[in-house]
């Protein structure tokens, strides 16, 4: 079992033309998921890779595919407008890998996506990945092995840092999440934490977070309520100073809000365990886990 | 991305928000000129000399080179005005959000003297618990909002922003009402009110903060200090607010690092890092701490590290003169180690070493790029895993 993608997901790629989007769909295509369509405007009618049509529309691309997710590599100015019209065609899943779109247009993405069907994945994220079944995104394959623990992240490469932890210990993922660092998003730990503890193959938890905002608070106070399954947390940024953004839109600790140590204090009250440092991870899972 | 007094209030006038009337100047000539503009305009011999640093908590911040003289002064004539700005410019204003370094004061904002009633707080942010743009306001005018926030959390008065609707009327008479007013003025303020939300919105901010909003006797309301922070990433669509920037007021590293499209954040630690991944390179700086040392910078190189996109880092790094050592985390997910290895190599024999550096890759090729690093005839330590890295290079600058 996994969760969000599996050997079913029937994945489109917005932007497949372009260098990003076409790399990584032969990468997700190389990996065995199910790439059945592209989308690029005034490209409609071509196929790229060998095999995958492309089309004008999302809305075409469903019709004549039944995709059921949809990754979108389109740049700053255009994505809040690509994530809109897969939401528009009703896409369960959407995938949004671009990072740099302004604060406003992704106020107005977060409005227009309440009430639809489908759930918003990023910005700014490496995506999701069920080990063997699906990629989506741009984060390695290799990496992963199917096994026993979901990952959820605000980081890319910390998450890859996790993951790789888990594999070599033998304990492997169930699916790997990345929500990204960008300060309005659409799924947030909570959403997370919940799918993977209704998981019956995920038998515990990683959550990679980091400074600003509170969605790990809120992640924890899920936990202390909902959660049996044994969690391992992380927090970059313990060294941050205040007011200065650390490289993610969303990273940085406004008016004493956002620090890591009240995050810390918050994931330690729900009984979560705590990797002292990134290389520790997945050692903190395994005795979680034994 | 941040910008001075005067620019705010010059952006803010176009969007139709009340501000008085202000000439900025450089000289205490141009300074002279604007304060007797000013009177003349005005009929009032008060004008206020304000400095013009980024940094908040002027009033009461104090020159390094004239310790009886504080960062915003009210006088009374032209030449008393040329006076104050002849002593502000070229001087060091220290104030609580300084450091104790300061700012070299550059530009003063002359502006003309009110008649004050009431001071209020206005403020617009994002509210990332909601993602949407709250609105803030206060009785308490003139005091830091976060201080209000801890201490009297009720004398905030919050109304969160629908994007498809905006500010709407009855959230205006919320706050008009709630702060107590009434009349003609309450009717200024909720004309003001639903201008600064505009302006926030059209001008893509982060942060606009009106503090203090000022009600004058007569009963209008103007914006007497204006903050205005705007989000990097939207700059693109207002080329005018970008050329607003003053190099001046930023770190010479970090925007050498932009043009590279590196991300980068000066420390005060001794030990520099280039890491891949904005996480990662936080979590670099946390684990140089735990093993008893400070971090000299945070650097995101980005997904791709590039060799030229290394060097460029690399130059940038080194140029810091509180370095001691340099550790070099990258993962390597798509781009391959041996590959990462010839890049750090390239940058290394192109730029010099004069400290230590401890390189740790992880990822395909992994064995091949330590091998590669390790015979290289430089003076480059390999680590096995973060852990291992970050204790070596603390034990080799200790």
């Amino acid at each position: 079992m996994s969760v969000l993608v599996d050997k079913n997901t029937r994945l489109i790629v917005q932007g497949i033309t372009g260098k990003t989007g076409m790399f990584h769909a032969e990468q997700s295509l190389a990996y065995g998921t199910q790439v059945v369509g592209g989308i690029t405007p005034g490209k409609g009618g071509t196929t790229i890779l060998g095999q995958v049509p492309v089309f004008d529309t999302v809305a075409d691309a469903v019709a004549k595919t039944e995709a059921n997710a949809s990754v979108i590599f389109v740049p700053p100015p255009f994505a809040a407008d690509a994530i809109m019209e897969a939401v528009d065609a009703g896409v369960p899943l959407v995938i949004c890998i671009t990072e740099g779109i302004p604060v406003a247009d992704m106020i107005k993405v977060k409005r227009y996506i309440q009430g639809s069907r489908s759930r918003l994945i990023g910005p700014n994220c490496p995506g999701v990945i069920t080990p063997k079944q699906c990629r989506i995104g741009i984060m390695p394959g290799y990496i992963h092995e199917p096994g026993r623990v979901g990952v959820v992240s605000r980081s890319g490469t910390l998450t890859y840092e996790a993951v790789h932890q888990l594999t070599t210990l033998g304990l492997g993922q169930t699916t790997a999440i990345g929500i990204g660092g960008d300060p309005v998003n659409g799924t947030n730990f909570v959403d997370c934490l919940e799918l993977f503890n209704e998981d019956p193959a995920t038998e515990g938890i990683i959550m990679i977070g980091e400074i600003g905002g509170s969605a790990e608070e809120d992640g924890a106070a899920f936990i202390k309520e909902h959660v049996r399954k044994p969690v391992v947390g992380f927090i970059a940024g313990k060294s941050a100073p205040p007011g200065k953004r650390m490289g993610h839109a969303g990273a940085i600790i406004s008016g004493g809000k956002g620090t890591a140590s009240a995050k810390l204090d918050a994931l330690r009250d729900a009984g979560v365990k705590i990797a002292d440092t990134p290389s520790d991870i997945g050692q903190t899972m395994a005795r979680a886990l034994a | 991305m941040k910008i001075h007094e005067y620019q705010a209030k010059a952006l803010l006038k176009a969007e139709q928000v009340p501000v008085p009337l202000s000439h900025v100047a450089f000289t205490a000539a141009e300074a002279k000129q604007a304060a007797a503009d000013l009177i003349a305009a005005t009929g009032n011999q008060v004008v206020v000399v304000k400095s013009q640093i980024h940094a908040g908590g002027r009033g009461k911040g104090r020159f390094k080179e004239h310790p009886e003289l504080g960062g915003v002064k009210v006088v009374k004539g032209a030449d008393a005005a040329a006076e104050v700005a002849a002593r502000m410019i070229g001087s060091t204003l220290v104030t609580i959000q300084t450091g104790p370094e300061g700012k070299v004061v550059k530009g003063l904002l002359i502006e003309q003297g009110m008649d004050i009633e009431r001071e209020l707080y206005l403020g617009a942010t994002l509210d990332r618990a909601t993602g949407r743009v709250t609105v803030m306001a206060s009785t308490e005018g003139g005091m830091e909002i976060e201080e209000v926030a801890e201490h009297s959390p009720e004398k905030i008065l919050r109304e969160s922003v629908d994007p498809t609707v905006g500010l709407m009327p009855f959230q205006g008479r919320k706050i008009t009402f709630g702060l107590g007013l009434d009349g003609a003025v309450a009717k200024n303020l909720h004309t003001f009110l639903a201008s600064v939300v505009r302006a926030y919105d059209r001008l893509d901010c982060s942060l606009l903060e009106i503090n203090p909003l000022i009600i004058t006797k007569q009963g209008e309301v103007f914006a007497l200090d204006a903050k205005a922070t705007f989000d990097d990433n939207a700059l693109y669509r207002h080329p005018d607010i970008a050329k607003l920037r003053d190099p001046d007021e930023e770190d010479a590293a970090e925007l050498e690092a932009q043009k590279y499209d590196l991300s980068y954040v000066n420390l005060d630690g001794t030990i520099g890092c280039m890491v891949n991944g904005a996480g990662l390179a936080m979590a670099t700086m946390d684990i140089i701490k735990y093993f008893g040392a400070e971090p000299a910078n945070f650097l995101d190189v980005g997904g791709g590290a590039t060799a030229e996109k290394v060097t460029a880092a690399f130059k940038i790094i080194t140029r810091d003169p509180k370095l001691k050592g340099i550790l070099v985390n990258i993962f390597g997910g798509i781009m391959k180690c041996d590959i990462i290895a010839t890049g750090v190599m390239t940058a290394v024999r192109e730029v010099g070493l004069q400290v230590p550096l401890v390189v740790r890759l992880e990822g395909t090729n992994v064995e091949l790029g330590k091998k590669m690093l390790q015979e290289s005839g430089l003076p480059i330590t390999t680590g096995d895993s973060l852990r291992d890295a970050a204790k070596k290079i603390v034990e080799l600058t200790q």
